[in-house]
């Protein structure tokens, strides 16, 4: 079997004294979906920003197409290929959406910019109408969808997505996790952080189930939406 | 009406200088998110190897505000990698302190490099003005420096709104670990940042001295503290509002010296920045922008 496009290998993480995640091992595949799924503070999105260099693990070994990036800083990895949509969107409030979408292409040759900004209106026709708005007048959904535009802008080969679904409406949640199959589809290898495991699951190749900072079950999306444990914790019942 | 003229030229050109100054506040400001308090003194190492370079090594004018520029830039840059970038992580009072510490440094080294005594500053801007400007006793200094300032200005909003660099400045503004996402090198910007500003400073402190001769260590003092004040007032963090700031402060000193009373130009300077924070909390310019969330 090929090698994982990204493995991460026995990583611990402290936020002082707290030991955010213990021990935590797991790979993505080319071509997968991957959820990581949780209750809140389970160190879901320790684990992500961990990957992304935000965060450094104390052991073990982070791995992205064979590269060891577990020291390399969080700004060199994009050019890597590794693209990471950040909880609560985290978009330029006070840029407009064309130069919050120029940013993500920010590693990028200029050429590149031009055809990268026309997939993404393709793909998110929302934001080809409000391009000259400042980000801040966007509602929640269109933020969503701009912070996953602007991580598209760098044409990444693992695309890091950290809880989109938080605090959108149910319409808006399928549209989101409609576009993901999407990129899916399109190429685009997937590591899906989400507290709605529900909706996660049914769209990931394999999952895995956090809690209090360790990986505790994992399997395909399938076995994990009908293993009884995560059904009583995270489906209700 | 031509004694108006005169106070309000020199105001301007005063105010022009306090702009560029404020310029520099505002541009770290605005991007390091802290307050440079030794920014005042860059304008007076800049004022000093100007001076230097045209007494002692008989460089011409325009070189020695070159060098001046370079100088003040490297030191900009090694200020800011030397004693606040230790202090990303902490607190903004920690940095404000290490600020009003490198600020007393600067004095003191350059008390140490050049004498307490006073230099007689050359004016390094002497041209002959045309004759409808000089009724009004309108200086080259006065003009050079009002010409300076409203391309500085120019430059400085086309820099950050339309280039490349300028752009990942204002990301990194917003959000310091969005913009690392987007593979900016947050540091690199920083630095760029106080090279920027440390440059303006050096124009500053040559325009300064160039208006009012007297160079000595504290002669970026209180200058530094009222482009401060110009970039408070005008909106901390908004170029635009620098200029008007820096601008109008000239123009109220100006005014205040000529018609209230010299002594008191700056008790109604600051009781003016008062009065405009407590009707306007973030600047005559001061951005608000609604946020969604």
């Amino acid at each position: 079997m090929a090698e994982p496009m990204l493995s991460v290998y026995n990583a611990n993480v402290w936020y002082g004294a707290i030991h955010a995640i213990k021990n935590v091992s797991f790979e993505v595949n080319e071509d997968e979906i991957v959820a990581l799924i949780g209750a809140n503070g389970a160190g879901k999105s320790t684990t992500l920003k961990t990957i992304s260099g935000l965060l450094r693990s104390k052991t073990g070994s982070i791995k992205f197409q064979g590269e060891d990036i577990a020291h390399t800083p969080a700004d060199k990895l994009v050019a890597k290929g590794l693209a990471q949509v950040p909880e609560g969107r985290r978009v330029f409030l006070e840029m407009s959406v064309e130069e919050n979408l120029e940013m993500g292409a920010y590693t990028q040759p200029k050429s590149t910019i031009a055809p990268g900004l026309e997939r993404v209106y393709e793909q998110f026709p929302r934001l080809k109408e409000r391009r000259r708005q400042v980000a801040g007048t966007l509602s929640g959904g269109e933020q969503q969808m701009l912070a996953m535009g602007r991580a598209l802008m760098s044409n990444p080969k693992l695309l890091m997505l950290d809880e989109p679904s938080m605090g959108l409406a149910p319409i808006l949640i399928e549209q989101i996790f409609q576009i993901i199959e999407d990129l899916h589809k399109a190429g685009t290898t997937i590591l899906l952080v989400e507290q709605n495991a529900q909706m996660a699951l049914s769209i990931a190749t394999r999952g895995y189930v956090m809690e209090t900072g360790n990986i505790t079950l994992s399997g395909t999306g399938q076995e994990l939406l009908h293993n009884d444990d995560v059904r009583r914790a995270y489906l209700g019942g | 009406m031509t004694v108006f003229i005169q106070y309000l030229v020199n105001g301007l050109s005063m105010g022009s200088v306090y702009a560029i100054i404020a310029l520099g506040y505002t541009m770290v400001y605005g991007i390091a998110k802290m307050l440079n308090f030794a920014h005042g003194d860059v304008i007076m190492v800049g004022a000093y190897v100007s001076f230097c370079a045209t007494s002692y090594l008989g460089l011409p004018g325009w070189l020695s505000v070159v060098l001046s520029v370079v100088v003040c830039t490297v030191l900009g840059v090694l200020v800011e990698g030397l004693a606040y970038r230790p202090l990303r992580a902490a607190g903004p009072l920690a940095v404000l302190i290490t600020a009003i510490g490198v600020s007393y440094f600067l004095q003191n080294a350059a008390q140490l490099l050049w004498g307490a005594t006073p230099k007689n500053f050359t004016s390094l801007v002497r041209f002959p003005v045309p004759p409808f400007l000089a009724q009004f006793n309108v200086s080259a200094v006065s003009l050079v420096t009002i010409l300076a300032c409203i391309l500085i200005m120019v430059v400085l909003m086309w820099f950050t709104s339309k280039s490349k660099m300028g752009k990942a400045m204002r990301a990194c503004s917003e959000d310091k670990a969005a913009a690392q996402l987007m593979g900016i090198n947050v540091n690199r910007t920083i630095s760029m940042t106080f090279a920027i500003g440390s440059a303006l400073a050096a124009i500053a402190g040559v325009l300064l001295c160039s208006y009012s001769p007297v160079l000595q260590p504290t002669t970026g003092a209180m200058p530094g503290i009222k482009a401060f004040t110009a970039a408070v007032f005008g909106g901390i963090g908004s170029i635009p509002g620098a200029f008007v700031g820096g601008v109008l402060l000239g123009i109220i000193e100006a005014m205040a010296q000529a018609y209230i009373s010299t002594s008191l130009a700056n008790s109604i300077v600051f009781a003016v920045l008062i009065v405009v924070l407590l009707v306007k909390p973030a600047g005559l310019l001061g951005k608000y922008v609604p946020e969604k969330v």
